[in-house]
């Protein structure tokens, strides 16, 4: 199985007095269909890593390959492009327009992908049937359980088919009820082949993760095993 | 890779909708620059076109010729009264009159009848008129009682008199089928007739007048020639009518007469139009100045809030360029509503206006089309900033913005 994410000594430095290196010399392969925990405290280089591989930010130098295809080169549309197509992202916040119902939420992660119009409301429905919120389509946000925003918000990340799934502290606005739901949610993802790299500071969060990556002033340790990498898991 | 264009309508068309309360007021400045606008150049075409309109049907075929007196008293006539039927003759005139008048200061005293009551006062000082048969027509008047005196009484200078209204009021003669007479300086004269109301403006002192035929009024006051000579012409003609008047009245002198005849009318409507527009079109333009300027605020906060949507956007996949067109939309649109709206209170404005005056209001498709394209353009200058602001984020500082 070919890794979605190769990332080859990448570093990343940023411009302050003293110059802040938030990554340097980071090596990170993940597999098709794996379930990544990265934890690590405030301030080691976590939302650098997130941006990096969200293709938000470029790095400083090293090699990114998203799907085998080295993004580093890449013009600013053309990372538009492959982010808006092949990453949903899911972020601590939800980031959920407040103004629009569930499934005009959830189909505006197909607006800018060029995906045809036709069909994508079924989409999106099968989309909210995935994260079993299909009875909860013509609701407002406001209306909705922070669990409930946050299935929502990974369903709008799921609609598009990406080949990864980057999440930024889903559970940081949770309590811990809602927590269990979307890490059992993920679980189901992870089962259906979804590749997930789950970015947080909580270990109860990590350890739900097949494989955890600890990141330290912007070094990466495997926490589980010894070797770089965890055999592919095969769904199901 | 392309946005769906039915995409990028219905985004634009929600970010709108979220708010409608701040839509409304942002669109409220626009209305107000447009609205006035509109009424501005309404309202001064429609009263330029009515006061035009005025002139074209009655004022500009009135000319009135005054006549200076001769230089001494027993020097010819500058006007003899047989010069009127060469006024006549030309083409576009349709009724000439000329009158002698006692002067001002020395009206005679004139009254209905010769009893002398010492309680009463019955002598009234009224102007008298010598003219020619023609007055009524000329004058725009009619006779309310019996009739106006002829060319026969002119030749036997008989002692006939027809009242102004207001004269036979004063002087008491309602009706005249018991030959009422009226004694002007101590001269009987049988009374054969009564004006009507008099609809030329410049001819309103006829109405306390006595009017009697010029041959009677020499022999009685020593009036003389004629004073002054009004002309009726055809819609058109008043200014060939005015040029040619001096020299057919008085071929010897025309310098001796004053015409004066009606503006032309094309002049008057833009004189009009720019007199009523000029202070109120700077006032629509500086509403405009301040609607747009409410727009680029309004959108610019918008901007502001929707950071963490910007970002989300960018996250999902949307480039520069669609953030700035949807936001320059947003305002485009937002101005577009204010035009229409905007050009729709203003036509109802002048309408009522025109409704309330009672005039014909004039509306300009045109301009009730490029109303709602100049508020669509004011609304896409004003995003320009707020929209190049927008797309100019990165989308990992606007992720991390007010959400």
């Amino acid at each position: 199985m070919s890794a979605v994410i190769a990332l080859r000594g990448v570093s990343r430095t940023f411009a302050s007095d003293p110059p802040v290196a938030a990554l340097s010399n980071v090596d990170l392969r993940v597999a098709a269909g794996d379930y990544v925990g990265i934890v690590g405290p405030s301030g080691s280089g976590k939302s650098t890593l997130l941006n990096l591989l969200g293709l938000l930010d470029r790095p400083d130098c090293g090699t990114y390959a998203l799907e085998g295809v080295e993004t580093t080169g890449l013009s600013d549309p053309a990372r538009t492009a492959l982010r808006g197509s092949r990453i949903g992202f899911v972020f601590q916040a939800f980031h959920l327009l407040a103004h629009r119902d569930v499934l005009d939420n959830v189909m505006l992660g197909e607006v800018y992908t060029g995906a045809p119009r036709a069909g994508r409301a079924a989409r999106a429905a099968a989309a909210l049937d995935r994260v079993g919120m299909g009875h909860r389509r013509d609701f407002r946000p406001g209306r909705l359980s922070g669990g409930e925003r946050q299935r929502v918000a990974i369903a709008r990340a799921l609609i598009g088919e990406p080949a990864l799934l980057l999440c930024d502290e889903p559970t940081g606005n949770l309590d811990s009820v809602t927590t269990g739901a979307v890490l059992d949610l993920f679980d189901e993802l992870r089962d259906g082949g979804t590749t997930l790299v789950v970015i947080t500071h909580d270990e109860a969060v990590s350890a739900r993760a097949a494989r955890r990556v600890r990141i330290t002033d912007g070094r990466l340790s495997e926490l589980d095993a010894p070797t770089a990498e965890l055999p592919a898991v095969s769904a199901r | 890779m392309t946005m769906d264009l039915r995409d990028l309508a219905g985004e634009v068309l929600a970010g709108i909708g979220t708010r409608p309360a701040r839509t409304a007021l942002t669109i409220l400045g626009t209305v107000l620059g447009i609205g006035t606008l509109v009424t501005t150049l309404g309202v001064s075409a429609t009263a330029g076109d009515q006061i035009a309109g005025r002139f074209d049907s009655v004022t500009a075929t009135e000319i009135t010729v005054d006549v200076n007196p001769p230089a001494r008293p027993d020097s010819p006539p500058t006007v003899r009264w047989a010069a009127l039927d060469d006024l006549a003759r030309l083409n576009g005139v349709e009724a000439v009159a000329a009158y002698s008048q006692s002067p001002a200061g020395q009206e005679p005293a004139v009254r209905a009848n010769t009893l002398r009551d010492p309680e009463r006062v019955l002598d009234r000082t009224l102007p008298l008129l010598g003219a020619s048969t023609a007055l009524p027509a000329a004058a725009r008047t009619e006779i309310s009682l019996g009739r106006f005196f002829d060319d026969g009484h002119i030749r036997r200078r008989d002692r006939v008199a027809v009242l102004g209204e207001q004269a036979a009021r004063l002087l008491g003669v309602t009706r005249i089928d018991n030959q009422p007479a009226v004694f002007v300086a101590g001269v009987p004269f049988t009374v054969v007739g009564v004006l009507g109301p008099v609809r030329r403006a410049d001819q309103q002192g006829l109405t306390g007048a006595v009017i009697v035929p010029w041959t009677a009024a020499d022999d009685t006051l020593h009036l003389g020639p004629a004073s002054s000579v009004i002309v009726t012409t055809s819609l058109g003609a008043a200014p060939l009518v005015a040029g040619q008047a001096p020299i057919a009245l008085s071929p010897d002198d025309p310098a001796a007469v004053r015409v004066q005849a009606p503006p032309d009318p094309a002049e008057l409507r833009t004189g009009v139009a720019e007199d009523v527009s000029g202070l109120l079109l700077v006032l629509g333009v500086v509403s405009l100045v301040v609607g747009a300027l409410g727009i680029a605020n309004v959108t610019l906060v918008t901007v502001m809030e929707r950071t963490a949507e910007i970002g989300l956007r960018r996250a999902l996949g949307a480039r520069r360029r669609h953030i700035a067109i949807q936001f320059l939309l947003e305002s485009t649109v937002v101005g577009l509503l204010g035009g229409i709206i905007g050009a729709s209170a203003g036509i109802v404005a002048v309408v009522v206006i025109s409704v309330a005056r009672q005039w014909t209001p004039v509306l300009d498709a045109g301009l009730a089309a490029a109303a709602p394209v100049a508020g669509a353009a004011v609304g896409l200058l004003a995003g320009l900033y707020p929209a190049l602001r927008a797309a100019g984020m990165q989308p990992v500082d606007a992720l991390r913005g007010p959400g």
